[in-house]
């Protein structure tokens, strides 16, 4: 048994993973932007855009007799105002609408560009007509819909999460591969018997067991802090993860495979992963970007690895139906896993 | 016993190095031009010349890191073309600058090194070589220059190459590093082992090879012991001095006393190369008093390479 764990740790494939992880937790802020990051982002966004109760609307009348008839519907909290204070009221916003009784009837004074005011404007004149008598001709009933998976936390997680899975793969590989290049390591290791594809092959490994971290942590925080679904299969959701990280960090490798210098590396990585954050949809769908770019959008290795996560987890789709995606991600990986072994600059 | 001390000694071995006629061109500039050279096992051997002589061209030829524009270049009887994984198992290299991640330890890195090899010495073999025992578990961010290079040569060694490259060792090293390097490289010669250092000091040569070769131009311009390459110059002693003011002397006098071999000015100072120094300095003293001329400067030294390749080429070697 421990014959057999000192061949493992002489080999050379073990050596040269065991040092990428190193490397990689000797990094404080590669674990801060891998780990923490995306659980703070998360954290930040769901306060930002959680679901609020609808709120009462502050409105003004002008006699007591509205004022009642207004305070009647809960949606509204009344005060009765006379009509010059109750047009300042309305200039400085602490009342979403006056209403004047004049001798012919009821006029609402408000801004009928705010969706609020339109929306006070539409339960003050219910309120009132209740009030002089009016009956519903139908009745009806109001039931409350807050399900899990239709909330913007739930869609954007995978969003998240996809976009993580490309800066951690692209920043790991690309940085640490220009930075050897730079300090002329690589070509010191091509001096030696090491064999070049384990080289490689070590990034893909190193990037595949820290991925099960990152992608653990990040998805149980999910589920246990905001209690998103995941509806479908979770062995496929962990392949659409692996394929996903392996696509980036082909192109991260393509990125990394001729720049010299770190300063020339990073902005093409900027460059590269740019439009991703702003058109893959990790923030708002993708499809709010006009049709004539649509293909564009769709053929982006991040919105297919979107895609595919929110095809997943939100609508418990498997594999079969996600083939497009699937297959824009594999498109991304052999081509650039092709075109890097080729043009690979070693020194 | 060591690889390198089986190989070593064997009757009807291959040469350590064969090189035939060498080319290589960068764009407009010829680095290397047409070298010849063979290398016996078990020597120590010297590259020397300016920067940009072509040294670390014909050293990266070696170390199979460059492919040739033409001309052959056998290692160890292999070559890189047919063989090259068989020869990265049976040398060791260390590079002009390579800088080993700084955030692994000095064991963690000749570890990793050591798994590239088939065969070799441990890693702990290979630290008390290079006398890092107590920087083994030290990050390579923390150490020393000397010390980094010292990790380099660890990380050459951890094969048991038969043939070592050094490209450089010493450069930008102080003194004492310097010194500490040396008797590694001294310990290493006494294993039996090959190697072939580049370098722009000329008493690091000196000092640690067997047979030395001068290259400028990307040509060899003299080959040899250094022993060899000083008498060529004639005379062991070299006699230096500066005038006060531009009183003309008449060189020719210098030269016909006995035991003065060769006048010649360089860089303001008037050089002669002379046999003995007790017996050649009270006359050059006469001789310029006879003459009328003001020493502003004068000293002696012994000859050394620099005053070889000064001789060879009118330059110094670290002019520009």
């Amino acid at each position: 048994m421990s014959e057999l764990m000192s061949k493992l740790t002489e080999n050379s494939l073990y050596q040269l993973t065991s040092a990428r992880f190193r490397l990689f937790f000797r990094e404080p802020e590669a674990v801060f932007w891998i780990f923490v990051f995306p659980i703070l982002l998360s954290v930040g966004l769901s306060i930002a855009f959680r679901n609020r109760p609808a709120d009462v609307l502050q409105v003004g009348a002008t006699t007591t007799q509205l004022t009642q008839a207004l305070n009647a519907n809960k949606g509204l909290s009344a005060k009765t105002i006379d009509e010059a204070s109750g047009a300042q009221a309305l200039a400085t916003g602490k009342i979403l609408l006056l209403a004047v009784q004049r001798p012919a009837g009821v006029t609402y004074d408000y801004d009928d560009t705010n969706p609020d005011a339109r929306t006070a404007r539409l339960i003050a004149d219910r309120a009132v007509q209740k009030a002089a008598g009016q009956r519903d001709s139908i009745d009806t009933a109001n039931q409350q819909v807050h399900e899990a998976g239709a909330r913007y936390i739930d869609f954007v997680i995978p969003g998240l999460l996809g976009m993580n899975l490309m800066s951690s793969a692209i920043w790991g590989l690309g940085f640490a591969i220009v930075e050897a290049r730079q300090k002329k390591l690589l070509k010191r290791l091509v001096a030696s018997p090491m064999p070049r594809w384990q080289y490689l092959a070590s990034f893909l490994l190193s990037r595949l067991l820290l991925l099960v971290i990152e992608v653990g942590v990040f998805l149980t925080f999910a589920r246990l802090v905001f209690g998103v679904p995941f509806r479908g299969p979770i062995w496929q959701l962990a392949l659409v993860c692996i394929l996903a990280s392996l696509s980036f960090s082909a192109l991260g490798l393509l990125i990394a495979s001729r720049a010299k210098t770190m300063e020339a590396a990073s902005g093409l990585m900027n460059l590269i992963m740019l439009p991703m954050w702003i058109m893959s949809g990790v923030f708002f769908s993708a499809s709010r970007f006009p049709n004539i770019i649509q293909p564009f959008v769709r053929a982006l290795p991040l919105t297919a690895a979107i895609d595919a996560l929110r095809g997943n987890m939100l609508q418990g789709m498997s594999l079969n139906n996600l083939v497009a995606p699937i297959a824009v991600m594999l498109a991304w990986l052999v081509v650039s896993f092709t075109v890097s072994l080729r043009i690979f600059r070693w020194r | 016993m060591l690889a390198a001390e089986r190989n070593n000694g064997k009757a009807g071995e291959s040469s350590a190095l064969a090189i035939r006629d060498l080319k290589k061109s960068f764009g407009d500039v010829t680095a290397v031009n047409g070298l010849d050279l063979d290398v016996a096992r078990g020597e120590c051997f010297g590259l020397l010349g300016p920067n940009g002589a072509g040294k670390t061209t014909t050293i990266e030829i070696c170390e199979g890191l460059t492919v040739p524009d033409s001309g052959t270049v056998e290692l160890l009887g292999l070559d890189w073309r047919h063989q090259a994984n068989a020869l990265r198992q049976r040398i060791g290299i260390q590079l002009q600058e390579t800088q080993f991640p700084e955030k692994l330890t000095v064991d963690e890195t000749i570890r990793l090194f050591r798994s590239f090899f088939d065969k070799g010495i441990t890693v702990e073999q290979s630290i008390a070589m290079a006398q890092l025992e107590e920087k083994r578990k030290s990050r390579v961010g923390g150490l020393s220059g000397g010390q980094k290079q010292r990790l380099a040569m660890a990380c050459a060694l951890v094969g048991d190459p038969e043939l070592l490259f050094l490209d450089e060792p010493t450069t930008g090293l102080d003194p004492q590093a310097r010194r500490n390097l040396w008797d590694l490289v001294d310990q290493l010669k006494g294993a039996g082992r090959t190697i072939i250092l580049t370098t722009h000091y000329m008493d690091e040569a000196e000092r640690l090879c067997n047979r030395v070769a001068v290259m400028d131009h990307g040509k060899i311009i003299a080959l040899g012991t250094p022993k060899e390459l000083i008498a060529s110059i004639g005379g062991d002693q070299i006699v230096e001095f500066a005038l006060s003011d531009a009183s003309p002397i008449d060189p020719a006098i210098l030269t016909q006393i006995p035991g003065v071999e060769s006048h010649r000015i360089h860089a303001g100072l008037h050089q002669l190369f002379v046999g003995e120094l007790h017996t050649t300095v009270p006359p050059i003293f006469a001789s310029l008093e006879a003459q009328g001329a003001h020493l502003s400067e004068f000293r002696t030294h012994s000859a050394t390479l620099e005053d070889v390749f000064v001789s060879l080429t009118g330059r110094n070697l670290r002019d520009e």
